[in-house]
This record gives C-alpha cells, structure tokens and sequence, in this order.
C-alpha cells in the first residue's frame, strides 16, 4: 500500500470538507462523498459450494434474492446479477477482503476483481432524499417498493448507478464510475437546491 | 382601458374583489382572477381574436377548453415569450401581455386577408401543385409562404426559469379530474392504493364547472369539493392540478406536464419550477378525459361570434360573462337545449333554436319554448353574416336526405352563433396507448372498444354523457383499476344521484347543406386552424386520396397545433359520405403525443448547460485545468488535447508535444482507455473467437495488439490485450469503444457461447494511466522504479511487469502509440495524480512534456498507426488496412472471419489505406479531401476515395496524410489529385509510414 497521503478522493477537487458542517441538523437532504470505500467485484454461479465458500470469507453469505444486500461487520455484498456481487469493505481492506475470496474460491470457477478506485460513493439522506432521487431515477423508491436493504442498477440522471438503501430515514450510497463523480455530485445538488442540502463529513 | 361590459353582476368562479389589469394585441383591458383569457376578453367585449392560417379569415374565440383552435396567442415577450397557448386555457394574472399569433399587421386589418379572396385557387394540395416547379425555387417559396402563415415566434434568448422533473410510480393513474375522474380516484384511493389524479385545469370538477348540474340533491360543485377534501386527506393519493396527460406510452408510462406557475407570470416566486414534467409508471390507468363538442359544418361556420354551445355555457356558469346579447342555436341534439337555459337566465335574448331534426320534442325543449325562444326544426343555418363580427343568419328547410335545403331563406338577427353538433370522447390518450376506438352510430361518435393496455376508460371520454353514468362507470373503473393492482375487491362504492333531464341521441348532418354560390362548399369549415373546408375533403377523395390517412396530409386537416380536436370527426365522417363509406370503415388517424403542446424547455428539464451531458474526467484531470489544457471532447470524456504555453498557437505547441516524445520525453494522460478484466479457464478461447489473431502462444508477461471485427468482416475495434496469469488477462479498448466491446463481448458470453467459462470486469476507470514516451522513457522510470528490470531484455517490448513505480504499486506495459520507446503505468486510480506528479517532478531534468490527443495523433500517424473510427468507418475490413498479417489463416472461426472470405471483401479495387505525400510539403490536406479520378470544373467529379487522417509532420518537417483509396495498395508511387474547394492539389501515393518504419526506434 502507497503513502495514504498519495491518495485522492474523487472529489477532493470540490473542497467538500470545507463546506461541510459538522450537525446536519434540520436539514431535509444531506450529501458527502465517501472516500476509499473498499470494492470487490464478485463472480461465479451461486451454488452451495460458492455461497458456503463466499461465506466463510466474509462472515456472511451474498444475498441470492434479487436486488437486495447483505452484510455484516461493516462489510455488504450487494446482488448485482444472479452471478454478480459488489462487496463492500471499509476503506483500506478491498485487498485482504479479496485475497480470502480468491483463497476460499481457489477450485472454482469464479472473477474476484478490485474495483475500489472504479466508483465513487456519494452519500445521501435526509427527509428529502427520496425526492432528489425520484428526480433523475426512474425506480419505483416509494417506501412499499424500495426498502433499507434494497439495491438496484439503474440511471440517475445520465450516469449509470449502482443504488443502495442503507436505512429507512432513508438513506441510500449511491455507487457511480469514478469518471462520472464529477457530474452527478453536480447534478445532485441542483436537484437537492430546493430541499437546503446540507454537506457532512463522509 | 376597456370596460368588462359583458360581465354578469354575479355568479360564476372569478373573484370580483381582486381585478386583475393585461393587455391584448397593445390594448389594456382588465379582468378577475379567475379568468382565462379568453374569458376576460368575452368580458370586455372583445370576440375577434386571431387570423385563420391560411386564408387569413377574422376568426373568434371557438371553445372554451383544450380543442381551441382559432384563439391561439403569443404570450408575454422577451426570453419568457410563448408562442401558440390557446386563450381559453391560459389563466388570467396581473400584467399579462398576450398577441394574436397570426395578423400582421394588425388583427382588425390583415394584408394576408387577400388570400380569402383568392381561396378559389388556394384549394387543398394548392402548395403541391403550384410550388413543385422550378424545384430550385423552393427554398424561397417556402420561406415566403411560411412567412405569411406562421403560427407564432419562438423566444431566441435562453429560457431563464427553471423546469423539473419527476420519476414516479402508482398503482392507478387517473387522467381527468371531471365527475367521472374524481369517482375513480376516490374508489381507487380508498382501497388505500396509490393514486395519481391529474387534471389539466386550474381546478377539479371537468365540465361540471361550466354547467349547473346537482348530484345528491345539492349543487355538483359541493360534491365536487367534498371528494377533493377527501382525496387530499388520503396519504397515497397525489392530485396533480394543472397536471396535463399529454401522453400514453408503452408499458402504462404516461407523461404529465404540471404548470406550477404559469398562472402567476411575474408574481410567481424565484427558484420556483416554473413546470414539471411528471413521467408516470402507472400499473393501471383510468381515462377520464371527458369529450369535445363537434361543430357543424355549415356555411361560414367560422365568423367570429360562432361558438360551440357547451363553451357558450361555461363562459356564462363558470365565468359569468355574456358571449353576446342575441343567440341563434344551431344544434344536432337536445344538449344545445341546456346551453339555451343556461344562457336565457344569464339575459341572453335567445332569437332561434335552429334544430336539425324535423320535430325536436322533449322536457328541456319544451322548458326552451316556455322562456319564450322560437324552436325551429328540420331547418339549418345557409349563411352568416357580419364579417368581424356574427350579424345574422340566413336559415332555411331541410330536405329529407338533409342533402340540399328547400324554401325561401329566411333571415334572423343575432351577434353570437352557438352551435352543437353532438360529442366527440376525448380518445387521444386511449388512442396512443394502442387501443382502438369503434364508431357508435346511435351516439354518432367514436368510443373506445378494445384496450391494449392497462386501461379503462370512464365518462363522457367512454361515450357515457350523463352524468350519472359518469359517476358510476368513474366508481366502477377506480375500483376495477385498484383490484387488478393487488388492492381492495373492486367493488365499486354506491354512485350518488345526479337527475337529469331525458336526453335524445343527435341527428348527424355532417355537412349542413347550403345556397348560391356558398353551394360550393368552399367555406364550410372542418378544421379551423388548418383552413380546411368540406370542399377540400370532397376534393382530395376526387384525387384518389381517399385514404384517412392520406387526407390528413393532403389537406393537412388536424395537423394543425390542435391536431384537429374539433375538426378530425367532421373531416373523416365527410369523407365517408363522398366516398360512400361506412365511417367506422374510414376509421380515425393515430392520434399521438402530445395531446396539447409541451415546451421545450420542461422536456429539456434541467439537462441543460453543465448538466446537459456528463463530463467524464480522469483522476488527473484537474492537473491539467490547473496547467492550461485545452480539452477535446472524446465521447463523453474530457481529453487534453493540448497545452498552449500562453501566447501559443496550437501548432506550435502541438509541434512541440510531438518534438519533446521525438527528442526526449513525453507524458500523456491515457486513463481513459477502455480496460477490461477477463478470468476463467475459457478467456484464452475468448481471445481467439472475437480477435483477428492467434492468441496460445501469448506467454504471461507478455502483450499482443489485437484487431475486433463485425460480424460483417469489418474493422469493431482495436487494442492491446496482456496476459496477466494462467486464466487471466487484461484487454484495452479504444477510448470511444470501450462501453460497446463490452456490451458486445458480454452479449456474446450470454447468448451465444454460455458455456465459456469466463467472466468480464470492467476496470477502465479503476486503473489511471499515465504513458512516458520518448529516448528518456527508459531513465526516468528507472529513477522511480526499483522493483523492475527494465533492461532490454529482462523487460522487451510488447511486454508488462508489476512493481512499485515512485512508490505507488502499479503495472507497467511496454507498449508504444508514439513509436518511442513508452511505457504506460497503471496505477489504482486514487493514485493516478500522485504517480503524475512525481514523473513530472523526476521528468523535469528531461524538459518532461505533457502531451494531448492532438500530437499524439500525429505521432500514430507518422508510424501509420490507425485509429478505428478515424481511418475506418465501419466498411473496412483488415484486408483493406494492408493488415492482412494480423488475420489469421490457421485459426478455425473467430467473429468476423466468413465475411473476409466471400468474394467481394477480397476484391482488389476496394477503398484501401495508403499514404499520401503531398507535392507541395507545405500543403496539409483537410480530413475527409475527396481524391478524385477526373478533374472536372466543378463538382460533382468521379471520387476515388478520402483523406482519413492529415497532420502537419514536425519529424518529417512537412505535411502527411492516411486516406482510403480505390485499390490503393496497388498505387505506390502513383499521383492523385485531391479536389478542394478552389484548387486542386497533387500527392503522391505511399505505404501509410512515414516515420522509423523499421521500427528500431521503439524496440530500443
């Protein structure tokens, strides 16, 4: 691992610390970037062996219900496909996260593939959050439909998302391609301008 | 200032306390809030509103809702202006400035007016017949004839407000907030499912706001404000006034457009948006859409002071306003009676009620006889008089196959016509959503039949007319719809009592016959807007288009703004009566989106400016903003294309980008090179099904080039591919074709080759990459490299090696684009400017260079390396590159291969890749030159083929071209001729290399 120092976020540009306040208080939408998440692409057909496997390297089985997460001790697998997971770790340990993957997976076939740096994560909450979203994705995200706990591909606006309820306030991480980070925190708050967005620490 | 003379005492839902002061076409007049325009005009007095589109007729204000076609305005000026609202919708504020959108110079007196005089040879298809020849000439006739019939001017500076959009989602969507509407909406709300209830008016209850109708023993407007208050009370359900459904499309996804603020113009709040466009996934919809009245098609049916009698009757009810002083009714049905009522307890004398049919008798009739007012049947309306203004009516006897007209004329004073000719249900979003309508000949009108969608329709927009009926099939609808979306049994809640007086069905004459010389038909008006009379539909089936569809583009009958709302009936029914055709047989047109027009600029949203389309950027883009880049747009992505020190042109600092890789070093950002991960015990076989070449010989460790083809044998993509373990490999894609190989590659692997074992990551923006090119390549890494041998032979060319490079972990390929030796880093992307920096840092004894696109095309270009979608278009196959060595000739099948063997691919005399070499070195071809075969004196000359790619050399100190020529690989040394505008320039053939073919340079 380089110097952390050497590391940028992907939005360091826009100087969001700055502007960032410590109590979001009253505001109805909150936004940050979440710097360094850690990301692992997951592949492979989910047979017993490969969820039993997957399992003992996270602590935790992927989901195989479409379109849902699941998680444990600060790490999620979010379903992405019937062959298909995003792991999530905390900044720092995409790497150990992927080598006990591939160790546990090592006689199957199967992709485990880094990808912290590929995305960016933008999180956003608030009272109002739904309705910032319902303004550029088209998902049904009404609260019958779209739950903590829910995942979708889909488009936000013109950026291709990978879109992740985190808590019924609601609150959601918003997954995006590190190219398109730039556009969519730009897009995102124009949309939340009418709600008073408030910028917190990731 | 005008006076609202025409204004009732009392009544109607405008607020009298709060005046609100406009003005029309420069004149001051003031009004109620409450008004639309076209009320507010009704109430100063002011009838004559606009000039009909092509004949340029003085036309008056027609209707009182959406099917408005003659009272179309230019609202407000400056950036806001809107061309072609309709008055009868545009709601009344303060300061409202409106003009006519088709009079100059005046409405009152209109040059255009002549056309009237010349309409005998102005018939249908008149542009057609008369405008085809010269066909040079077009280009003026059309700017002149557009000129004089325009509908209106758009703004020409940026919109300032704000629009916005909404994605949502809801069990039901109900489209119209009449009875009908609001029944459905409470059924379906109950159940507590979630519903949407759109209206396009300033308030609930549809029609019921013009009439004076009763459900439950009290007036329908209590009840209107009951169910308003309980919708509104109810958590799920979304009302959406001034929400207009303008489209039905695929999967139940309907749009609504929600003027939030267009009724308040200036007084409306900063930042506010001043519409939304709503974009609806409905699960199941009910339409309540409501119906249009159908004028008659009489003689001079479009005077201004004719009116459809339902809107007669809403200016009086809903907006109390006398739309004149003397009526004459001319009706096909007992609805017009109500109308006469309604209007006789306003203080308008009713001179005539003009019946259709032979003995109209019924309660309402004979309620209309007791106020006094002359009942007339089996009689029509010959003539109108009055110019600007309706004076009279000339009437006469009906024959009995309603075809000619008997008796003396018999003549009748008046100054408003309201005319009736039965209901058309609004099927405009039934239509769109693939349903198909059936003709009701007792109703006289089309109604729905089979649905294609998740769609129920309710109401008048069914062909139900009462109101009691309305409510019930609203109820039953609203429960039905939330049912079949998983709520409630869908039974419908009891229907309240609305008691109307029996109602007979019309009597259809759908051309009212006429005398003398208006016997022609000429000015018996189908569709106002459009200037279309009977005469012309009689005409265009005398002309063989007698198809519905060809009607409608011959005489451009409803393809007006107002897509014929009140004319398309009346013009298909008249066409069926010339052709001898049963109407259900004629059929309708497709009516399509949007039902009344939407603006650009909510369905533009807030994709505009900044947002209008991602900018994508690499992890080093802000370095180079800071260091002065001019950025070239590659798809989406922003790519320095080079960096002028200040004051320097292009080419100069292009020149010396390409001089600095030359001599010494060079530094490119390449992030945006497409990259994909590829693992699995089959990605070997992969390589070899979409690759030209043989991939089993690659060795880990090592990097192969590799072409893409279609298909079709032609050339998809290009790049480089490495081996980074047994099963694993690491493929780059052109920068523009990195979404699509993949996409391509995956739909392979999913369709036609699932057995592969092989999975695809993309990993394009995971990895920064950062090439050093030049003679000091070599130094400079080996300065921040500890890790990696990069000896010629411990690290050869066309090769890659992991290490840490200025302490960053990163992979290194020994890959060139500049035919220097180069390397590109890959670095975790959160490092990509670390790892720039510190190569800039340590480059700097080297007079390190960044370079952009533009001299690293021109470096390729001395090598003679392609760029695909550059120097191919999608018909070049490898063959025609000259690249025939990397096709292979042993492997069994790879995509693209059948192609390259048939018989026209091989052929020797296609469009193939050559050098050019100008005769004049100075002389830099344009991209895209013709190479012709024959000059001529002006074009058009034989072409031979085109300049692919065109840069001034500074290694070779001259210019340089890649172009695609008729057998050019057979040409070397031969001289062609490249047409340009002005002059001719000669170049000689050569191999597309210019530059170290040997290539010694990059293997150094």
């Amino acid at each position: 691992m380089a110097e952390a120092y050497l590391r940028q976020g992907v939005l360091d540009h826009l100087h969001l610390d700055a502007r960032a306040v410590r109590e979001p208080g009253e505001a109805r939408v909150a936004l940050c970037e979440r710097r360094f998440v850690g990301k692992v692409s997951l592949r492979g057909r989910p047979t017993k062996r490969f969820l039993a496997a997957v399992g003992q390297a996270l602590g935790f089985e992927p989901p195989v219900a479409a379109n849902t997460a699941a998680g444990k001790g600060g790490r999620a697998a979010l379903w992405l496909g019937p062959d298909e997971w995003l792991v999530v770790t905390p900044p720092g340990s995409a790497g150990e996260t992927a080598e006990a993957l591939r160790a546990a997976l090592k006689l199957q076939h199967c992709a485990v593939t880094e990808i912290s740096d590929g995305r960016a994560v933008i999180g956003l909450s608030g009272a109002r959050a739904r309705e910032v979203l319902m303004k550029g994705c088209p998902l049904d995200l009404h609260a019958r439909a779209f739950k903590a706990g829910h995942c979708a591909q889909s488009t936000l606006a013109k950026a291709l998302v990978i879109l992740h309820q985190t808590s019924d306030q609601p609150a959601y991480d918003i997954y995006v391609e590190r190219s398109f980070a730039d556009y969519l925190w730009a897009w995102l708050e124009d949309a939340a301008a009418e709600y008073g967005p408030a910028i917190v620490q990731g | 200032m005008g006076v609202q003379r025409q204004r009732l005492a009392e009544g109607g839902r405008i607020d009298r306390g709060h005046s609100l002061d406009f003005t029309f076409n420069g004149k001051r007049y003031t009004g109620y809030a409450g008004d639309t325009l076209a009320s507010a005009l009704l109430a100063n007095g002011v009838m004559l509103v606009g000039r009909s589109f092509k004949f340029h007729r003085p036309r008056g204000i027609l209707s009182a809702g959406a099917e408005e076609p003659n009272a179309l305005v230019q609202l407000g000026a400056g950036a806001r202006s809107e061309p072609n609202l309709r008055a009868t919708q545009v709601e009344l504020f303060d300061g409202l400035e409106a003009a006519s959108v088709n009079c100059w110079p005046s409405v009152r007196f209109d040059i255009g007016a002549i056309g009237d005089r010349l309409s005998r040879i102005l018939p249908a298809g008149f542009y057609y017949k008369t405008f085809m020849w010269p066909a040079r000439l077009w280009p003026r006739y059309e700017s002149l004839i557009r000129g004089a019939a325009g509908l209106g001017r758009a703004p020409e500076a940026a919109d300032p407000d704000r629009y916005e959009k909404r994605h949502v989602h809801c069990d039901v969507l109900v489209a119209g907030g009449g009875p009908a509407g609001l029944a459905a909406a409470l059924a379906a709300g109950r159940t507590g499912a979630r519903v949407i209830l759109a209206d396009e008016q300033n308030e609930f209850g549809g029609a019921l706001l013009g009439l004076r109708a009763t459900i439950k023993r009290g007036r329908a407007l209590g009840w209107v404000a009951d169910a308003v208050a309980e919708l509104a009370a109810l958590d799920e359900v979304r009302l959406l006034k001034r929400g207009m459904v303008f489209g039905y499309y695929d999967h139940d996804y309907l749009g609504v457009v929600e003027r939030v603020t267009d009724h308040l113009g200036p007084a409306a709040e900063p930042g506010t948006p001043r519409q939304i466009l709503w974009k609806v996934r409905a699960k199941q919809v009910v339409l309540a859409t409501g119906a249009h009245e159908r004028p008659l098609v009489f003689a001079d049916n479009d005077r201004p002071g004719v009116m459809l009698a339902s809107a007669a009757q809403a200016y009086v009810n809903r907006y109390a306003v006398k739309p004149g002083e003397r009526v004459v009714f001319f009706t096909a049905h007992d609805g017009a009676y109500q109308a006469a009522l309604d209007l006789a307890d306003a203080g308008v004398r009713i001179a005539a009620v003009v019946d259709l049919r032979p003995g109209p008798e019924g309660r309402l009739i004979n309620k209309v006889r007791g106020r006094g007012a002359e009942v007339i049947g089996g009689h029509a309306i010959v003539a109108v008089h009055g110019a600007r203004r309706v004076s009279g009516v000339e009437i006469m006897r009906l024959d009995y196959t309603a075809n000619g007209v008997l008796g003396a004329p018999r003549r009748i004073r008046c100054d408003l016509v309201c005319m009736s000719g039965g209901w058309n249900p609004a099927l405009h979003l039934f239509s769109q959503s693939r349903g198909k309508p059936r003709f009701d000949p007792e109703q006289a009108c089309f109604v729905p039949a089979e649905s294609a969608r998740a769609v129920r329709s309710a109401g008048a927009c069914n062909g139900a007319f009462r109101l009691a009926d309305c409510l019930a099939q609203g109820f039953a609808a609203g429960a039905a719809a939330a049912r079949d979306a998983g709520f409630g049994d869908g039974e419908p809640p009891a229907a309240p009592k609305a008691p109307e007086p029996e109602s007979a069905p019309p009597r259809p004459v759908w051309r009212v016959p006429s005398i003398g010389a208006k016997a022609r038909g000429n000015k018996h008006f189908v569709d106002f807007q459009n200037d279309v009379t009977a005469a012309d539909v009689a005409l265009a089936a005398r002309e063989g288009y007698d198809s519905v569809e060809h009607l409608k583009r011959y005489t451009t009958a409803g393809m007006g703004t107002d897509q014929g709302k009140t004319g398309n009936v009346n013009a298909l029914a008249i066409l069926a009566q010339v052709t001898g055709a049963e109407i259900s047989d004629v059929g309708t047109t497709t009516f399509r989106p949007p039902y009344t027009p939407v603006g650009f600029g909510v369905l533009a949203g807030r994709c505009i400016g900044k947002l209008w389309e991602p900018a994508r950027l690499t992890a080093i883009h802000q370095w180079h903003r800071a260091n002065g880049a001019v950025f070239e747009d590659v798809g989406q992505w922003k790519r320095p294309w080079y960096y002028p020190r200040e004051g320097e042109s292009m080419d100069a600092a292009v020149r010396r980008e390409c001089a600095a890789v030359r001599t010494s070093l060079g530094i490119v950002d390449a992030s945006t090179l497409g990259k994909i991960d590829i693992q699995g015990p089959d990605a070997l076989e992969l390589l070899n099904r979409v690759y030209t070449n043989a991939w089993d010989t690659l060795e880990i460790g090592r990097c192969r080039y590799g072409l893409m083809l279609g298909e079709d044998g032609m050339v998809f993509d290009d790049g480089v591919t490495s081996r980074l373990g047994k099963n694993h490999y690491h493929m780059t894609t052109t920068t523009g074709g990195a979404a699509r190989v993949f996409a391509w590659l995956e739909e392979w692997l999913q369709t036609e080759w699932p057995s592969l074992k092989v999975y695809l990551t993309s990993v394009t923006t995971q990895w920064a990459v950062v090439a050093v090119a030049g003679p000091n390549a070599r130094r400079l890494l080996a300065e921040l490299c500890r890790d990696i041998d990069l000896s010629r032979a411990a690290f050869p060319f066309m090769s890659w090696r992991e290490g840490t490079v200025a302490g960053i972990p990163a992979r290194v390929f020994r890959v060139s684009f500049s035919g220097e030796v180069a390397y590109e880093i890959n670095v975790q992307s959160s490092h990509g400017l670390a790892l720039w920096q510190a190569l800039m840092a340590a480059g700097a004894k080297y007079g390190v260079t960044p370079y952009g696109t533009e001299a690293m095309h021109v470096l390729r270009a001395e090598k003679g390396y392609i760029v695909v979608g550059h120097d191919t278009d999608g018909s070049v196959t490898p063959l025609d590159l000259g690249m025939g060595w990397i096709v292979s000739a042993k492997k069994r099948d790879f995509i693209g291969r059948r192609s390259l063997i048939r018989p026209g691919i091989a052929r020797s005399d296609r469009k193939q890749l050559v050098g050019l070499l100008t005769e004049d070195p100075r002389e830099v071809l344009p991209e895209g030159a013709q190479i012709v075969s024959e000059v001529r004196p002006e074009p058009p000359m034989p072409m031979a083929g085109h300049v692919t790619s065109s840069y001034w050399s500074p290694a070779l100190g001259r210019s340089i071209a890649m172009a695609l020529l008729q057998g050019g690989l057979a040409r070397r040394g031969e001289t062609v001729t490249i047409s340009l505008a002005g002059k001719n320039v000669r170049a000689e053939v050569t191999e597309p290399r210019f530059y170290d073919p040997e290539g010694e340079r990059l293997r150094g």
